[in-house]
């Protein structure tokens, strides 16, 4: 079986990208679009166009029933959902299936599972993947939760079962604080997200945020290698990296080996990323949690495994076998990938939506650049604000850095303000080479050296 | 009695409510104050407090939770 129309769920850069998947692979790509996004380059690459509704998310991007009537109406028979908007949504899988047609990712129930961050760290645990020492399902009980903390030590990390995207967090460094913080977070929990289930777990603290790329079809599971992902602003990643810098052999074999665990302990069917916290000074890594679907910075790993895992997804979801076997998946080289976002650096990195002049990028085999953008293009107010990944591949890191220096010195984005600026900072700063930063490392830095 | 249309600053998403749980800033029919913040505009994700402007009774809104704007489309009137 293969897809002969497939439907994009999706806008953007990501949009773009899966459009050029699926003509590769001989299917008509089909883009659903809201109002404000019919003339994206999305919306012009594609073989067929529908629109979904006003320019909100709300109404459009996330609206499922607008999206199953577009997907029935233009005769898809799949949909892919990208990433963000309703990627992880259990229902919209659900009510795909329930529409007759197929939905590129795992099942509602797999989606469900892994996104509910009790049950995938039980899951986890389960499958013999380091979990961060804390609780083992959600806890709501003071006196359990105290017995608890005063084993595990402080500090410690109180989350909402059904929180996500850093929401739902606090932080108690002391038995005191934690008293008053727990039963505030419980409160919270409950009218936030109608669920008062925490979870309680020990601050793993410097880390770096490491993530391997997971495959699977139900039956074989694949390991791609991983990602370095610690330069974050406000927990949105920035810059990421592959393979990972200063990661021993052995860690890097145990992490991958991991994520595979984890992978067949839940018949994974589809592309998805197990996330870690590495303690390089331990040399020790813990789950943090799966996400269902494929990732923003998924490039740096086509560059240097040569694998393209969009591709991949939508075969595997039109039923085809994994069509690698792991000893055939190997890498070469290094590649870093920049997230280039409409928004000021100089002012505090203030979103800025407007028209494109113009863009030039530099072209080689050497540089991929995943964007929306065309010249004379007006950036909505209504998105988030990435324009387009910039990926560049060299034969080692020092060389990666070193071309990414002179890409960044000669692209240019003309008409808004960018984060190429921030970019080209960091390409060039002694402890970005050295490999001297984590998750943390990012905002100190913008304080003191930007 | 003059009417005064307040007008949104930036183009985005309006929203009335500080957030979906809660009561909106203002209800048709409040008086309001220059100071006095009547929505939200949400740009890229970042949200942006949209304050009144001027002082004026009877608020009247032509924009609705959750619609698309424009910089310069008329959020809410008043009577100054």
């Amino acid at each position: 079986m293969s897809f002969d129309a497939v439907l994009i769920a999706n806008r953007g850069e990501i949009a773009v990208r899966i459009i050029r998947a699926c003509q590769a692979l001989g299917i008509k790509a089909i883009q659903a679009h809201s109002e404000a996004d019919a003339d994206s380059l999305a919306a012009r690459m594609a073989d067929e166009t529908v629109s979904i509704g006003p320019p909100p998310a709300a109404k459009s991007y996330l609206n499922i029933d607008s999206l199953i009537e577009a997907a029935k109406k233009t005769g898809a028979d799949a949909v892919h959902p990208g990433y963000g908007f309703l990627a992880e949504n259990g229902e919209f899988a659900d009510a795909v299936v329930a529409a007759g047609l197929s939905f590129i990712g795992p099942s509602g129930d797999a989606i469900r599972l892994l996104g509910d961050k009790v049950a995938a760290r039980r899951v986890a645990a389960e499958a013999g993947v380091p979990t961060v020492p804390g609780s083992e399902g959600g806890i709501d009980d003071m006196a359990d939760a105290r017995a608890l903390v005063e084993s595990i030590g402080f500090p410690v990390m109180i989350k909402a079962a059904a929180g996500g995207g850093g929401r739902g967090i606090r932080i108690a460094s002391s038995l005191e604080e934690f008293e008053t913080a727990f039963p505030m977070a419980a409160t919270e929990a409950t009218s936030s997200f109608g669920d008062g289930r925490l979870y309680v777990e020990k601050v793993i603290d410097p880390a770096r945020h490491v993530e391997v790329q997971i495959l699977g079809d139900g039956e074989h599971f694949v390991h791609c290698f991983e990602r370095e992902c610690s330069l974050q602003r406000r927990r949105q990643k920035v810059w990421e990296e592959a393979p990972a810098f200063d990661l021993p052999d052995k860690v890097r074999a145990a992490m991958c080996e991991s994520a595979v665990a984890l992978a067949r302990q839940v018949s994974y069917r589809g592309a998805g990323t197990v996330e870690y916290l590495y303690d390089p000074a331990t040399e020790a890594f813990y789950f943090i949690e799966v996400n269902t679907r494929i990732q923003v910075e998924h490039p740096v790993t086509e560059m240097i495994t040569g694998i393209d895992l969009v591709q991949t997804m939508i075969r595997i979801a039109a039923g085809e076998s994994l069509p690698f076997a792991q000893e055939q998946i190997t890498y070469k080289g290094h590649a870093i990938e920049c997230r280039l976002n409409a928004e000021d650096p100089a002012k505090n990195f203030m979103p800025w939506p407007g028209v494109i002049e113009s863009v030039a990028i530099p072209e080689g085999s050497d540089v991929r650049f995943d964007s929306l953008l065309y010249d004379g293009y007006a950036v909505p107010p209504f998105y988030d604000s990435l324009l387009g990944k910039l990926i560049v591949y060299a034969d080692d890191r020092a060389a990666c850095l070193e071309r990414l220096g002179e890409v960044l010195g000669t692209m240019r984005i003309d008409g808004i303000p960018t984060t190429i600026p921030l970019h080209q900072k960091l390409a060039a700063d002694a402890s970005v080479a050295n490999g001297q930063f984590d998750t943390k490392f990012l905002e100190s830095w913008l304080e003191t050296a930007f | 009695m003059a009417k005064k249309q307040i007008l949104s600053p930036l183009p985005g998403t309006f929203y009335r409510k500080p957030s979906p749980e809660s009561p909106a800033f203002k209800e048709n029919g409040d008086s309001v104050a220059a100071g006095d913040t009547v929505g939200l505009v949400e740009v890229m994700k970042n949200f942006q407090e949209v304050p009144a402007g001027v002082d004026g009774t009877n608020i009247r809104f032509i924009a609705e939770d959750g619609d698309a704007i424009m910089p310069g489309q008329p959020i809410a009137e008043v009577d100054e």
